[in-house]
């Protein structure tokens, strides 16, 4: 099975790899998957207290390359976001920008996962939700 | 450094037609072109003197006779005559047959298919290391054991299993001993009479012949074993396997074991230091290196390793331009990783990340060392982008760590 360029572009050059320190306020964790499952996708969000938008958004991720990508492109996409949203990005919007064959839905299904536990987690720590 | 890509290092799954090989194979095409079953004209008889050395040649690369040779498609279908041909042939001595969780599917399929015709199969365990011993196979057998079928070395991990032991005691209680022989053949010395085997499968698509063809040896003597044919026509291969003879590629498998009996033991010498140096230049220089299989005891062009904290797709993704495989569930259609690797005790975390290289007949220095630093390259660049690769590097145990599976 051949890899589309857009997952080969997003693996080659992945954008926002890192971490975001985990004790801010601002910023929300999700960590989704399982080492035996395959794949492992921590994606954070760090979220303007202003103006509420997502103003950087990092992620790590132990998987094949389509997650990779998936995790690439969703960092990529909730940047400048207000938290509503993100919340709206959708696992099949993943699938058609990366043209991912349905073996491989279950990465871009990860990376929705990724964004609405990172956003869970943010607004956890939010001091209203306490 | 001199490479041509992509280098090809799945030698385990295939290898390239030696030209030599191809060499031998080409006036049977065209000029040669007769029906070994042709019994009256010139055409037959060319083709069958053809067959004839073909045989000869096989044989001799085992340690068996001509007369022994059964041609087959393959090894999966030298296989499935085997376990299924003898279990209907010996089903009224016995309904139980002994293999290992290991086995490449065909044998396992074949067996499972015959469990639902009511034999009885048990499939052996194995240590760490991916084998069985004598002694395991002497417990499980009863007074019904009629065939025990233990491949002569796993493909995935490369581990040779004590044939010579196993054949001495399936002669000693009288039960059949097969051996799926593909990955071994013509790559270490095997001897059907030394090693006590009554049956062995091999295939020329892993010694360097065309895809297509494969033989069964049937041993003839001390016991005389029979088959139940499992494809019935014109009673071609002493009724045991009907069907014109594809001479063309009986001929390259001759060849290919001709080459092989005598260039085996250099060539093993040279896969095998390959083999040590891609070992070496990548685990010098990674942490968290897991060989897989038997250090000592496996094939010496076989090297499965896992890389933890990196998943085996997405490292081959790293390493384009070098050809691999992967146990990784992401690499079969049934997103299981391999059942071989867990059936060591490999957890499935290591599982998915492990890739293995199949070091082979034209494989070169200048390949093992550029494949070495790719490899090195990808891993190093993967564990900064991994989540697992920080937590551990944070001192966190993962295996505590509740995973949110999905």
């Amino acid at each position: 099975m051949a890899y589309s360029d857009k997952v080969l572009e997003h693996y080659d050059n992945p954008r926002n790899v890192g971490s975001l320190d985990q004790a801010d306020a601002n910023v929300g964790t999700g960590l989704v998957g399982a080492p035996e499952c395959g794949d492992v996708l921590k994606l954070q969000i760090r979220v303007d207290p202003k103006s509420g938008k997502i103003e950087d958004a990092r992620f790590k991720t132990f998987g094949c390359g389509s997650a990779i990508a998936s995790s690439s492109l969703a960092t990529e996409w909730l940047k400048g976001k207000s938290i509503d949203e993100a919340l709206a990005i959708k696992n099949t919007a993943i699938v058609e920008e990366l043209a991912l064959p349905p073996v491989k839905v279950h990465c871009s299904v990860l990376a929705e996962d990724a964004i609405k536990a990172a956003i869970k987690n943010y607004q956890e720590k939010q001091p209203s939700n306490a | 450094m001199g490479v041509n890509l992509p280098i090809y290092l799945d030698n385990n799954a295939t290898t390239r037609c030696d030209p030599r090989v191809v060499e031998a194979m080409l006036p049977y095409f065209s000029d040669k072109y007769g029906n070994s079953a042709s019994r009256n004209h010139v055409f037959g008889w060319e083709a069958e003197e053809a067959i004839d050395n073909a045989r000869d040649q096989i044989a001799n690369l085992i340690g068996a006779g001509g007369k022994e040779i059964i041609f087959t498609s393959g090894a999966t279908e030298s296989n499935n005559l085997a376990i299924k041909g003898a279990a209907a042939m010996y089903r009224k001595k016995g309904d139980h047959i002994i293999t290992q969780i290991t086995e490449h599917k065909a044998v396992i399929d074949p067996c499972k298919r015959l469990e639902r015709e009511g034999f009885r199969v048990t499939y052996l365990p194995v240590d760490k290391f991916g084998r069985v011993s004598a002694a395991d196979i002497a417990a499980a057998m009863t007074d019904k054991t009629i065939l025990v079928s233990i491949m002569a070395a796993n493909n995935e991990i490369g581990t040779i299993q004590p044939l010579a032991d196993i054949g001495k005691l399936c002669k000693e209680k009288g039960v059949l001993f097969h051996t799926d022989a593909t990955q071994v053949v013509g790559k270490v010395p095997v001897d059907v009479m030394a090693m006590g085997i009554d049956l062995l499968s091999m295939t020329a698509h892993k010694i360097y012949g065309p895809k297509g063809v494969g033989a069964l040896y049937v041993r003839k003597k001390d016991p005389r074993v029979r088959l139940e044919p499992q494809i019935d026509g014109g009673g071609h291969e002493r009724g045991m396997r009907s069907g014109t003879l594809a001479v063309q590629n009986i001929v390259g498998l001759g060849a290919a074991c001709e080459i092989a009996r005598k260039e085996m033991g250099e060539e093993a010498k040279r896969t095998f230091a390959l083999r040590e140096k891609l070992h070496r230049g990548i685990a010098d220089r990674l942490s968290d290196v897991h060989l897989n299989g038997h250090p000592t005891e496996r094939l010496p062009g076989n090297l499965n390793l896992s890389f933890a904290f990196v998943e085996g797709e997405g490292l081959m993704m790293g390493i384009k331009e070098i050809c691999v495989s992967s146990g990784s569930a992401c690499t079969s259609a049934s997103l299981e990783p391999s059942y071989v690797l867990k059936a060591l005790g490999v957890g499935d975390d290591l599982a998915h990340s492990s890739l293995r290289f199949g070091v082979g007949r034209f494989t070169t220095p200048d390949e093992i060392e550029y494949t070495a630093n790719a490899v090195v390259r990808a891993v190093t660049k993967l564990r900064e982008m991994s989540p697992l690769y920080e937590m551990a590097q944070a001192g966190v145990d993962l295996s505590t760590v509740q995973w949110a599976a999905h």
